[in-house]
């Protein structure tokens, strides 16, 4: 029988399963198209060329009402970006803190974090946005009467007011010196490393590098004579005036996300510091290897190798979770594209789909990105 | 220079001093909270921050709340600490959403029934738990009768179904229908047919890489295109086809981790056996397979559980639709923080004792060495 030969009936069932499929894809198109007929719709992209006739209130390029559909989308997928990046930097640092302090010997700092890790994970993290935002809108007061903890710090419910840095012109000078000392700090590791392998000679080579990276910029900034200061926000009327200003929506998006995914990333760096066996520790001690080259040559490098690919989706997480914004009017990607475009205009389909491309697109970049640092510090075997 | 090793005659050896103490609150204090400088330095500074929290926290929540009050005025003439009235008020739209007063001892009869289901799914010694499981397989059919009515039960709408028991319903029939499809996904995706293979990590990777926001968005907007003209189809029905097939997703990564920890010689031995494919899965590698997935599945479990509060963002009143309905009525306006610890206390009970199951199921699958 042919039916027993297996490479057989595994190019019958391939061939099965494509007909399906097609199949069912070609059954959902047919409906579609019956469906839209039906309605009176077209299918097309023009609908994004027309003028949006919405405001957004957080913008990071020039956005009116009069612009189009297309730029609404790019203002919210910038928005989506910015909340993401921030969100994944805040959410790295307080949770590599909260890892180690997790793993800490005093009794009170590691119950306390354990308190925190459990119930930041165990409460839905729309729930917590929409706390966030309900603290920060009832509880602070308005712009009048705004908490004011330092000078040109103001914390109200139309937002939280802080100085901005404003760049004169010689600021460029002091750009230029941190790029030439980042150049000069990376050539001296290289020198620095083949050094040590000629000679066995070993130089303070991080602290060095920071001083270069943070001094020449500082050296160079007095030296132009301090070419940048700060402008505080003053009280206008009803509301601040310059200075720069985190939103109430985008700082309860900022802070619950990145509270809701450090409590995550603090567990997966627990863990991965735990992976690494005593024995590992115990060898480098009886090698007389000291504490602190210890944790930064033998330790660190062999945990990350567990921490990285949890790390990976974490930050994932955060940039899908990012479009919850919607629940409470952060206008991202979602909110723009998926929400007031596409009941503006009726195009659910058209939205839908490049909502989705958009969103996976992101999703393939950041794995890609951290797929290529995790092949980096992977364990290197012969 | 003393004489350390000076000769006694037996018996006539002086009392040594008694050893340092080993145990003892105030050992265990020099040993956990105040060993070394960095130490002391850390216990004052959380001492400090628990003496800035606590206090206020527990005045806010316990010793200044309220919660025999008719309105918010009320409340904050009472006392100015929580105003716990508004859920306490509204406790029943919480749990019930807006199904009918007189027929809500069904969603009451459904949780005992749902919590007799899990037991011998979670407890592996329970007696005659095979022919306990059948029950368990046929409970979905009793849950949807029993919430929907007919079969002589009085019918009920669906938009009614809310509260707490909509989070629920949506997080159990999730899960319960994405088992079976994550489990073809996680074989397909580890099948040998390039094609089958292909198009399961296609699907598994588009689910994965898009929020549950914008596919419930496709649930409420776009599904119906799909469709053959005419067919209406229940928003909560579009929502639990997508939710299923959002978590069918996360099951098939799920199980294939299972599915890679099982030694290739489990399948040569079934193979040299004579097994074919569906009988060795079946027989061999699945019931291993999904014993070492149990806790990573009550993950997936806990996470879609909490996802399941997204769906007020397409209109639907759970426990978070009816706590916005709630902030939104005149008399009880500008309370966001009752409302919301109220309902965050809810899942956390729930979610963190499944949390703390799994983890009591991964130590015990876990028998290598530990630390």
């Amino acid at each position: 029988m042919l039916w027993s030969d297996k490479r057989y009936r595994a190019v019958v069932t391939q061939i099965l399963v494509v007909a399906g499929v097609f199949l069912f894809l070609s059954y959902l198109a047919l409906n579609a198209v019956q469906n839209l007929e039906a309605l009176g719709k077209t299918f097309g992209f023009d609908f994004l060329w027309a003028p949006s006739s919405y405001d957004i209130n957080q913008t990071l390029i020039p956005y009116n009402s009069r612009d189009t559909h297309f730029r609404a989308a790019v203002v919210g997928m910038l928005n989506t970006v910015l909340v993401a990046v921030a969100g994944c930097i805040f959410a790295t640092l307080l949770g590599f803190v909260l890892g180690v302090l997790r793993l800490s010997s005093n009794f009170l700092v590691n119950r306390l974090v354990y308190c925190y890790v459990e119930i930041t994970r165990n409460v839905p993290v729309l729930l917590q946005i929409l706390l966030w935002y309900g603290i920060i809108v009832t509880s602070l007061d308005i712009p009048r009467n705004a908490y004011n903890p330092t000078e040109g710090v103001f914390l109200s419910n139309r937002g939280f007011y802080l100085p901005r840095p404003v760049f004169e012109d010689g600021f460029s000078i002091v750009v230029i010196a941190f790029l030439v000392a980042v150049v000069g700090a990376v050539v001296f590791g290289r020198w620095a490393k083949k050094n040590q392998e000629t000679t066995g000679q070993i130089l303070p080579v991080l602290s060095i590098k920071i001083a270069t990276i943070l001094g020449l910029p500082l050296i160079a900034f007095f030296l132009a004579g301090m070419p940048a200061s700060l402008e505080l926000p003053e009280l206008k009327g009803f509301n601040f005036q310059g200075g720069m200003v985190l939103k109430p929506e985008f700082s309860a998006l900022w802070f619950a996300l990145s509270i809701y995914t450090a409590a995550f990333i603090a567990e997966i760096v627990r863990a991965g510091i735990q992976s690494v066996s005593h024995g590992q520790t115990e060898a480098s001690f009886a090698l007389g290897v000291k504490p602190s080259w210890t944790m930064r040559l033998i330790i660190i490098p062999q945990a990350l190798r567990v921490i990285v690919p949890p790390l990976t989706s974490q930050y994932l997480n955060l940039t899908k979770n990012s479009s919850l914004a919607i629940a409470i009017g952060y206008m991202d990607i979602t909110a723009t594209l998926g929400g007031i475009t596409l009941n503006q205009t009726g195009k659910e389909m058209e939205s839908m789909m490049i909502l989705l491309a958009i969103y996976l697109t992101i999703s393939l970049l950041i794995s890609a990105f951290m797929n290529w640092y995790n092949r980096r510090i992977a364990l290197v075997e012969r | 220079m003393t004489d350390t090793t000076q000769a006694y005659e037996p018996g006539t050896h002086p009392d040594l001093p008694p050893p340092m103490a080993t145990s003892g609150p105030i050992v265990w204090m020099k040993q956990n909270l105040f060993g070394s400088p960095l130490n002391i330095v850390l216990t004052l500074v959380t001492a400090y921050l628990l003496y800035m929290i606590v206090p206020g926290v527990l005045n806010w929540a316990i010793f200044d709340a309220v919660i025999n009050a008719g309105s918010r005025e009320e409340c904050k003439a009472i006392g100015d600490g929580a105003c716990w009235a508004l859920p306490a008020v509204r406790f029943d739209q919480f749990l019930y959403g807006f199904y009918p007063d007189h027929l809500q001892w069904r969603i009451n009869l459904l949780a005992v029934l749902f919590l007799l289901a899990l037991v011998p799914v979670l407890w592996d010694n329970a007696p005659y738990r095979r022919q306990w499981f059948i029950y368990s397989l046929i409970f979905p059919v009793i849950m949807y009768f029993l919430l929907v009515g007919g079969l002589g039960l009085e019918p009920v709408e669906t938009t009614k179904i809310g509260g707490f028991t909509l989070n629920v319903v949506i997080g159990v029939t999730g899960i319960v229908a994405s088992l079976p499809l994550g489990i073809l996904l996680a074989l397909g995706r580890r099948s040998h047919m390039p094609i089958v293979r292909t198009l399961c990590v296609m699907f598994i990777e588009f689910i994965r890489g898009v929020p549950l926001i914008t596919l419930l968005f496709v649930a409420s907007t776009m599904l119906n295109y799909f469709l053959p003209p005419g067919t209406t189809f229940d928003l909560i029905l579009r929502v639990l086809i997508m939710v299923t097939i959002f978590s069918s997703a996360y099951i098939a990564e799920v199980v294939r981790g299972g599915l890679q920890a099982i030694p290739k010689g489990q399948v040569e031995a079934a193979d040299a056996m004579g097994l074919s494919y569906w009988q060795s899965m079946r027989l061999v590698v699945l019931p291993q397979a999904l014993k070492i997935s149990i806790p990573g599945i009550v993950n997936t479990f806990v996470g879609l559980f909490k996802d399941t509060t997204l769906v007020v963002i397409i209109g639907l009143t759970d426990v978070l639709g009816v706590g916005r309905a709630a902030l939104s009525d005149a008399k009880w306006q500008g309370l966001p923080e009752e409302v919301y610890v109220f309902t965050a206390i809810l899942f956390f009970v729930c979610c963190f004792s499944m949390a703390r199951y799994s983890i009591y199921l991964e130590k015990k699958l876990h028998t290598g060495h530990k630390r």
